[in-house]
């Protein structure tokens, strides 16, 4: 018993020397799963403590940027809850092509299979032309996945189920180019995506956007880090913009309830109220 | 027994009628708080939440992220996504790799809710054909809580049991009618 309460004290401890040294803040997310990628971690380093695998971290950023790799959860799919985005395209897109210029932000973009789903679905309905796409997250490898979008053919198979489920209107396969077991998105689905280092635990809002999809990111963040995360979209988000969430995330147990209103709500998107 | 603060109830193969059994003579001002993982296919829409309230005739419901966990309220996880319980005694989702190709994991729950919960969580491991289980249930008996295990012999799939008897010496070994009875008669400690 005593162990396990060394652990959780260690834990703390590992968090604030990551924050002090690195500037990367996970003091308010998820307690659960937090401690459960760090113990996974300390197995694949071979560490006996978590005391041991801080020390290491903070005299080696090397190890950290290893470290970086199991705290950020890189989940993702192409065209994931496709009924999701067949409401994006039935429901929002219509109101989206109100605006002459559109900008979206992807907040925790991870290896940017979501970037790639948004950006297809503008183009079939003739909006990626003027649309700008932040797509933002705080783990340096994801990006650079994210730019290069390379996938592995093997899970493009899912996701062309995923897409034509999602109302996707052509042949999967003109998106991208198979070479030696990968596929190579097409790069001029991202001319008009900035890729950016950004916290939602730190950072600030960097431009008005009239459309924020964050989807399963802010179930690993606490009530207080939803709420600032919530609060920074809600920034964002120009008179009546959209917010698009995970299939589990909703803004009802947080401080900006009254603020967002369901538009789609079994698909989670909502619209600054 | 000293008083329980929470149950949590994990199964697979076999879960659901097992769950109605165990879940299902429970007296009326039960108050406990019951969190169960039980295996589902990765679909998004489940039905679990509502077929077990119509079965039983008490409150359940699916497992919302940041929900605070309430008396009298039985909880089960939705399929896709990891169950836990937080610190301040809420839940959350996540959606780390499968456990046992399982999503959500019931080592997931058990060992959350031993953090959360310490001498004051009940385990209960039922049927199934699967490893997942054992170790959170052996980390419950490590964090001072109780464990259960049905009987293998009384099991419709005995895997998980076993595997669960494999880890470590739980305090019950029970029929599932014997479990049912257990439970009847926890005493809520916050009472």
């Amino acid at each position: 018993m005593t162990s396990e309460r060394n652990t959780d004290i260690e834990i703390r401890l590992l968090i604030e020397a990551i924050y002090l040294k690195y500037s990367y803040d996970f003091r308010n997310y998820s307690g659960a799963s937090i401690k459960r990628r760090i113990l996974h971690a300390l197995r694949q380093f071979d560490c006996r403590t978590v005391s041991a695998l801080q020390e290491r971290v903070l005299h080696d950023p090397g190890m950290f940027m290893q470290l970086l790799q199991f705290l950020t959860i890189p989940v993702s799919e192409m065209f994931r809850d496709p009924g999701h985005f067949l409401a994006l395209r039935q429901e929002v897109v219509p109101l989206l092509r109100t605006w002459p210029s559109i900008k979206i932000w992807i907040a925790g973009c991870s290896t940017g299979e979501e970037v790639y789903s948004m950006a297809i679905l503008l183009r079939e309905e003739g909006l990626l032309e003027r649309t700008i796409l932040y797509a933002t997250d705080i783990n340096p490898h994801s990006l650079e996945r994210a730019k290069q979008g390379i996938y592995s053919m093997q899970s493009m198979h899912g996701y062309e189920e995923n897409y034509r489920k999602a109302g996707g209107r052509r042949d999967f396969n003109e998106y991208y180019t198979a070479a030696y077991g990968n596929a190579i998105m097409d790069s001029s689905l991202r001319d008009n995506v900035t890729f950016a280092d950004h916290s939602l635990a730190t950072d600030s809002v960097f431009s008005e956007t009239q459309l924020v999809s964050c989807r399963n990111v802010l179930i690993y963040f606490n009530k207080d880090l939803q709420d600032r995360a919530l609060g920074l979209f809600h920034e964002s988000l120009c008179h009546r913009g959209f917010l698009l969430l995970g299939s589990k995330e909703s803004v009802d147990f947080s401080a900006y309830s009254d603020r967002f209103e369901a538009l789609v709500k079994p698909e989670r998107i909502f619209r600054k109220s | 027994m000293n008083g329980v603060d929470a149950v949590v109830i994990g199964a697979s193969a076999g879960g659901v009628a097992a769950l109605f059994k165990v879940l299902g003579g429970l007296p009326q001002g039960f108050a406990i708080p019951v969190l169960c993982v039980l295996h589902l296919p990765d679909d998004r829409h489940s039905q679990l939440a509502e077929v077990l309230q119509r079965k039983i005739g008490r409150p359940v419901r699916e497992a919302l992220d940041k929900a605070t966990i309430e008396p009298g309220l039985i909880y089960v996880a939705g399929p896709g996504y990891h169950l836990s319980v937080e610190g301040d005694l809420s839940l959350s989702l996540s959606q780390e790799a499968p456990v046992h190709f399982s999503r959500p994991a019931i080592d997931f729950l058990f060992t959350s809710a031993a953090d959360a919960y310490r001498a004051g969580l009940l385990g209960v491991l039922l049927t199934g054909a699967n490893e997942d289980g054992a170790q959170g249930l052996a980390y419950i008996k490590q964090c001072g809580g109780r464990t259960v295990v049905q009987d293998p012999e009384d099991a419709q799939v005995a895997l998980m049991p076993e595997a669960a008897l494999a880890l470590h010496s739980p305090d019950h070994i029970l029929s599932l009618s014997g479990i049912g009875q257990l439970l009847a008669t926890l005493e809520d400690r916050a009472c």
